[in-house]
């Protein structure tokens, strides 16, 4: 089931009296296509989590609507939208059995969707074993470990095949193995079952991980949508780009003069069709190469060995940062003598923002 | 070497102060628990001497020789001790039950509800937790009387049966649940009542014992008011059959089969109490006051 | 969820109702009756307003009788019981072995019927034609005469009741005490031995302040429930307690209502509300007291 959100608004009062009110999510244009896992990704604040809300139907747009497939859902209260939810601390009914904290959400239904026990029992087995909890049915919630804990949340939200499954920060509560661990699991179930599927979290390393596409959001509106190697590659502005990517993107202040990148009284790449301006330059780490030649010169601080790469880590009196990260291969670790590097910079690895706007104007090819 | 003795010297003398002082705290603690425990130790002692022993006990005996039970059965014969029994049996059942539908009801719409003037309505209710009982009991009994409800059940259980601080008790823990069970809830195609029903009472059962117990207390001991409102014996309560029989049952000097009752009515409470007593003192400490 | 809705006040409807009828409009209605002088219980008239009822109750000497009895019961118990229940709460506190037994039979009295153990305390006191009772036995002891608790002199009878009333209220005070005195926290009692305070100094000046809010809010406490004193009275003394002098405010208001003098509820009313006020003006003295040597 695809679902669409059309001029979607929330705001809420200003918690300080004659305060303007809060826009938590302002105007939202977007469509998830049917089968498909989602990463909503921002900093904390951004709105994601209401526009999860919204989606759950926990909390009512201000303006705007939300349609799952070809129905308005916009006014439905939670209960009747047949969606599943899995909480940060994952909300497990501490006085009930994992087998019955699965078992809840079918009991709930009425009418024609109503089951009998055998077949409730049946559903609840299938949706443990579909998250390898099928062993733990008769524990309580508080003899369970933090990934066991998360698993039955899942095993709940998925136990009435929902038509759109929501996750918030499901991953946020457990340790760094587990972490990775469990991301994978949850790719492999969304692929198992094929639900849409809706995950926040403002930890990008895992919405591009686990995503087929990703939206970021910057205070309630949206920044852009896409698969997360395009959004890494090509940010739409600076906010996006810094978001993006570990270790962080490297920005300069610099201008384009003469269709020409200047950092400082260097000019390290071509900027084609660029009007001359002031502007933000960014270079992602992997976009730098160690070259007696090259064109950009750094102070030299530290160089980490990681193995495989080497990072080098310098200063540049036009950074925006006080470090400059970059990653480069191992072998070149002896060219590096004295107090400055110099640098090439692979012309496609070049952002440049307008100073005023941030919008990038400039990708390089 | 000197300074070394000169340590085993205050140690010794330290020790030796701390032995008098842990005696010293024992004995005082032994004496209150006996000062408690006495009369309890009496009522049964004197409730198994026979009526003609214990009169021809000038001075009383600490222990007794030959233990009869007679009195047990003066005091179910001789009094209508049984429907004593009964009525505060039903009057704490139904007082209790009613409370407890009322309290949840109240405590949910405060905790999780959400409506205009809440705030305010909380205020007030809370105001009159400090309403003392004898400034309302006036009008309550004008106005029991004066519906014809003296010496019947619901004269008896009406106006017992609010308690606020229970409802605030409640609410205080019914917030503790967080949030997301609600919402999960929600999700999950869940109705408020049945969010009520289903996960609010069974996480706070052990609040909700506790306000039972302390609530059943309150109704096996209450006699102020069934005094004022019952003249008629069928309708007494185990306070106001204690008091009748000690003004005129049993002829006024029989005290081993008043003392035997004394025991009957007072043991249901104390097995409560031996059962939940770990609950009972979390919660009356929790600021519960008797009454 | 944000959304507000009505559906609140079906849940609230109980409990506004039953509050409504039998706290709300009484605490109204007993203002109203204690101005309407010569009230008929029968007829439901009365012949006018004013402060007659007060006047009444105020000249009567049945009532003066229970003011000076709960007073005398209020100015003994109170720091009696606190007091005491200070030094239980402060051993219990400082052992460990048998603690948990002991706190279990201290609280005991808190759930037994007051008037089923006062029964057993008037015979314990009581002076027979055949026995002078297990009291009398014990005062014999030290050589002195017996005398008749019960059915005696005023002092000996007081003296019963504020016995009988120091064992009713103890077990509320030593749970919230032993409770209060189990939250200080431990470092400032390590703190204060390795300074080299004795055990007594740290007693006084670092327990009592710590526990102070809740030594106030007992002494409060205390004294709103032994103002309101009366059942115990009842179960030492019967019902009849103008003629054995042991009456109380409480006891009075009672006796106005039902009993012997049978049906005045607009004597009892004033009764009633000069009874709180004495408890307003008592519990406002102690708070501002309390505000001046309590520390939070």
């Amino acid at each position: 089931m695809k679902v669409v959100l059309e001029n979607l608004t929330k705001k809420f009062p200003s918690r300080t009296k004659g305060g303007s009110d809060v826009i938590a999510v302002n105007d939202f244009n977007f469509e998830i296509p049917d089968g498909q896992l989602i990463g909503l990704l921002g900093p904390s604040g951004c709105g994601k989590s209401t526009c999860l809300n919204l989606l759950s139907g926990l909390q009512t747009p201000t303006s705007g609507k939300i349609y799952f497939g070809d129905d308005d859902v916009t006014n439905l209260p939670p209960e009747n939208r047949g969606v599943g939810l899995v909480f940060q601390n994952y909300a497990l009914y501490p006085h009930l059995t994992v087998k019955q904290n699965i078992m809840f959400p079918l009991q709930n239904l009425k009418g024609a969707d109503k089951l009998s026990k055998p077949e409730m029992e049946e559903k609840a087995l299938e949706a443990a074993k579909l998250v390898q909890i099928d062993g733990l049915m008769d524990r309580k919630p508080s003899e369970l470990s933090g990934g066991q804990q998360q698993r039955v949340a899942i095993a709940r939200a998925l136990v009435k095949m929902p038509r759109l499954l929501l996750l918030d920060e499901p991953l946020s509560n457990l340790d760094a193995r587990l972490r990775l661990q469990t991301r994978e699991e949850i790719r492999r179930i969304q692929n198992e079952t094929n639900i849409t599927t809706v995950f926040v979290t403002h930890d990008q390393e895992e919405a591009m991980s686990i995503s087929d596409m990703i939206v970021v959001m910057k205070d309630g509106v949206l920044q852009q949508i896409g698969k997360p190697q395009d959004v890494y590659d090509s940010p739409v502005n600076l906010f996006v780009a810094k978001f993006l990517g570990t270790p962080p993107i490297n920005v300069f202040v610099g201008r384009v003069e003469g269709e020409k990148v200047w950092i400082g009284d260097e000019a390290v790449a071509e900027a084609k069709g660029v009007s001359d301006q002031p502007v933000y330059i960014g270079i992602r780490p992997e976009g730098f190469e160690l070259s007696k030649e090259g064109t950009l010169t750094c102070n030299l601080s530290r160089v980490e060995v990681m193995g495989r790469d080497i990072s080098v880590i310098s200063t540049h009196k036009d950074a925006e940062t006080e470090a400059i990260r970059s990653i480069i291969d191992a072998d070149n670790l002896e060219s590096i003598v004295g107090a400055t590097v110099k640098f090439e910079i692979k012309p496609h690895k070049i952002l440049i923002f307008n100073k005023e706007t941030e919008e990038r104007i400039y990708i390089g090819e | 070497m000197d300074k070394h003795t000169d340590y085993e010297k205050i140690e010794k003398t330290a020790k030796a102060r701390e032995r008098i002082r842990k005696v010293v705290i024992y004995t005082f603690l032994t004496i209150w628990a006996v000062v408690v425990l006495f009369p309890f130790y009496w009522m049964l002692l004197t409730s198994v001497k026979s009526y003609s022993s214990y009169n021809s006990e000038y001075i009383p005996k600490f222990f007794v020789t030959d233990p009869t039970f007679q009195n047990y059965v003066d005091a179910f014969t001789a009094v209508p001790l049984a429907d004593y029994f009964v009525n505060t049996f039903i009057f704490t059942v139904v007082t209790t039950a009613v409370m407890l539908v009322i309290t949840v009801l109240a405590a949910f719409a405060f905790s999780r509800l959400n409506f205009r003037g809440k705030d305010i309505t909380f205020t007030l209710f809370l105001a009159l937790m400090m309403i003392p009982n004898e400034l309302v009991i006036i009008t309550n009994y004008v106005t029991i009387t004066n519906m014809d409800m003296r010496n019947t059940f619901a004269g008896l259980i009406l106006p017992s049966i609010m308690s606020v601080f229970y409802i605030y008790l409640l609410k205080e823990n019914f917030e503790q649940i967080p949030d997301e069970l609600y919402y999960a809830a929600k999700v999950d195609g869940c109705s408020d009542f049945k969010y009520l029903t289903k996960v609010m009472i069974p996480i706070c059962r052990p609040t909700i014992i506790t306000i039972v117990i302390l609530k059943v207390i309150e109704c096996w001991n209450s006699y102020v008011w069934p005094r004022l409102v019952t003249d008629d014996e069928a309708y007494f309560l185990v306070s106001n059959g204690i008091q009748a029989i000690r003004e005129s049952g049993f002829g006024r000097e029989n005290i081993p089969a008043m003392m035997a009752a004394v025991v009957v009515i007072s043991v249901p409470l104390i097995v409560l109490f031996l059962i939940f007593h770990k609950k009972i003192m979390a919660g009356v400490s929790r600021g519960g006051m008797k009454g | 969820m944000e959304k507000r809705s009505n559906k609140a006040w079906i849940y609230l409807l109980p409990a506004i109702l039953f509050l409504g009828v039998f706290m709300v409009y009484p605490l109204i209605d007993v203002f109203v009756y204690s101005f309407e002088e010569g009230y008929n219980f029968a007829s439901q008239n009365f012949w006018g307003v004013g402060l007659y009822n007060y006047s009444y109750v105020l000249h009567d000497p049945y009532f003066l009788q229970a003011v000076k009895n709960t007073f005398i019961l209020v100015m003994f118990t109170v720091p009696i019981s606190t007091g005491l229940a200070l030094l239980i709460s402060a051993g219990l506190n400082s052992i460990k072995k048998v603690k948990d037994l002991y706190q279990t039979i201290y609280f005991l009295p808190y759930v037994t019927n007051t008037l089923a153990v006062g029964l057993v305390f008037m015979i314990l006191f009581k002076q027979t034609p055949y026995s002078d009772g297990l009291i009398n036995m014990i005062i014999g002891f030290f050589g002195m005469e017996p005398v008749d608790f019960i059915g005696g002199p005023y002092w000996a009878k007081m003296m019963v009741l504020c016995i009988y009333t120091v064992w009713v209220v103890m077990p509320f005070k030593i749970l919230v005490l032993t409770s209060a005195l189990a939250s200080v926290n431990q470092d400032y009692y390590n703190a204060a031995k390795v300074d080299g305070a004795s055990k007594f100094t740290i007693f006084r000046r670092i327990t009592l302040p710590m526990i102070s809010p809740t030594v106030f809010y007992l002494i409060i406490t205390g004294f709103i429930g032994a103002f309101k004193a009366y059942s115990d009275a009842v179960a030492l003394f019967g019902t009849d307690l103008n003629s054995a002098e042991m009456n109380t405010i409480v006891g009075y208001i009672y006796d106005m209502l039902y009993g012997n003098s049978g049906g005045y509820p607009s004597f009892a009313s004033a009764a009633a509300i000069i009874l709180f006020a004495i408890v307003l003006t008592i519990t406002c003295i102690n708070l501002l007291i309390s505000k001046k040597h309590v520390h939070y």
